[in-house]
């Protein structure tokens, strides 16, 4: 018996008849919280989308203060992360403990590159008196619409920021974990269910670019 | 063993294809074609999730059980908005 052998079956729980049915199930558990999830941002999208149909030209206005660069270079910074994670994971499933514990830490990276670039953002909002609250300020008729598009926003991206951190913090752990070397070929489910969250998050920032950044460019 | 592996290529395309459909939703942004800008914009980003999902996410390699968890949560969601629409779209036609 070799040693990844005696790894696998001590990463074996015993209410499980094999290591592949440990593995179903696991994934399997993450894909029923990531329906959840969908569901508890789905509500907020539902929102946005009944309040853009009764503002269309206060989202639109309120749309055009959000900085696009920064919103597309988040956009890019956070689908190299998806490819940094699914190669983290390729290491894992091959056994090559380097680029496991590399692309791991190259995802966290970026990750925070991505919540940097989100902070910059946000502190120019408090300058522009843009976050809602008693010192919103917007001149026009359409102050309370766009007050509204903002309340949005910052929910938004807030909660996406938070997955994103609670997604830095899974992905630290596994690095300390992957260079203790606890995952194998055999045993690696922790890093692929992470992944699984971390494109996730990825996916809610592909519908959040458009629906935010991207309407009334055209004005 | 467990799980299906995804050669490194299909992750570089998948990459270099979200990247460019990023490049187009955002110029495509600027081009004036009125309802049109949000249904391309939608598209583009439904296009993106599809792709994400399937090989980033390895669903093209999981379980039917997977496919219809998946397929689950994207159909209850789908009634949310689209019910939702139904009041709110058609409200100035009375």
């Amino acid at each position: 018996m070799s040693d990844s052998d005696a790894l696998a079956r001590s990463s074996l729980q015993h209410h499980f008849d094999s290591l592949e049915q440990q593995h179903e199930a696991s994934s399997l558990g993450m894909w029923v919280f990531l329906v959840t999830e969908v569901m508890f941002f789905g509500g907020i999208f539902t929102a946005y989308v009944v309040y853009r149909t009764f503002y269309p030209a206060a989202f639109a206005d309120a749309s055009r203060h959000l900085d696009i660069t920064l919103g597309a270079v988040n956009t890019a910074v956070l689908i190299c992360s998806s490819l940094t994670m699914a190669l983290a994971v390729h290491g894992s499933q091959v056994g090559n403990r380097k680029a496991l514990i590399g692309f791991l830490i190259l995802t966290v990276l970026l990750g925070l590159t991505f919540l940097g670039i989100k902070a910059v953002e946000y502190a120019e909002k408090f300058e522009h008196h843009l976050v809602p609250g008693s010192a919103f300020s917007y001149p026009g008729p359409d102050a309370r619409q766009v007050q509204l598009f903002f309340s949005v926003y910052f929910a938004m991206t807030g909660l996406h920021a938070l997955h994103m951190i609670i997604g830095i913090g899974v992905l630290s752990v596994l690095v300390v974990k992957a260079c203790r070397g606890v995952y194998s070929p055999a045993y690696h489910t922790p890093v692929e269910v992470s992944g699984l969250y971390w494109h996730f998050v990825d996916i809610v920032w592909i519908f959040l670019f458009p629906l935010l950044y991207l309407i009334g460019r055209h004005h | 063993m467990a799980g299906h592996v995804v050669p490194k290529k299909v992750y570089f395309n998948v990459f270099g294809l979200l990247m460019i459909l990023t490049l187009v939703t955002t110029l495509v942004a600027f081009a004036d074609l009125g309802p049109l800008n949000t249904i391309v914009a939608l598209t583009i980003a439904v296009g993106k999730a599809i792709v994400v999902t399937l090989f980033f996410m390895h669903v093209r390699y999981s379980s039917r059980l997977t496919w219809i968890v998946v397929g689950a949560g994207l159909f209850w969601l789908a009634i949310m908005i689209f019910l939702t629409l139904t009041d709110y779209l058609t409200r100035g036609w009375a």
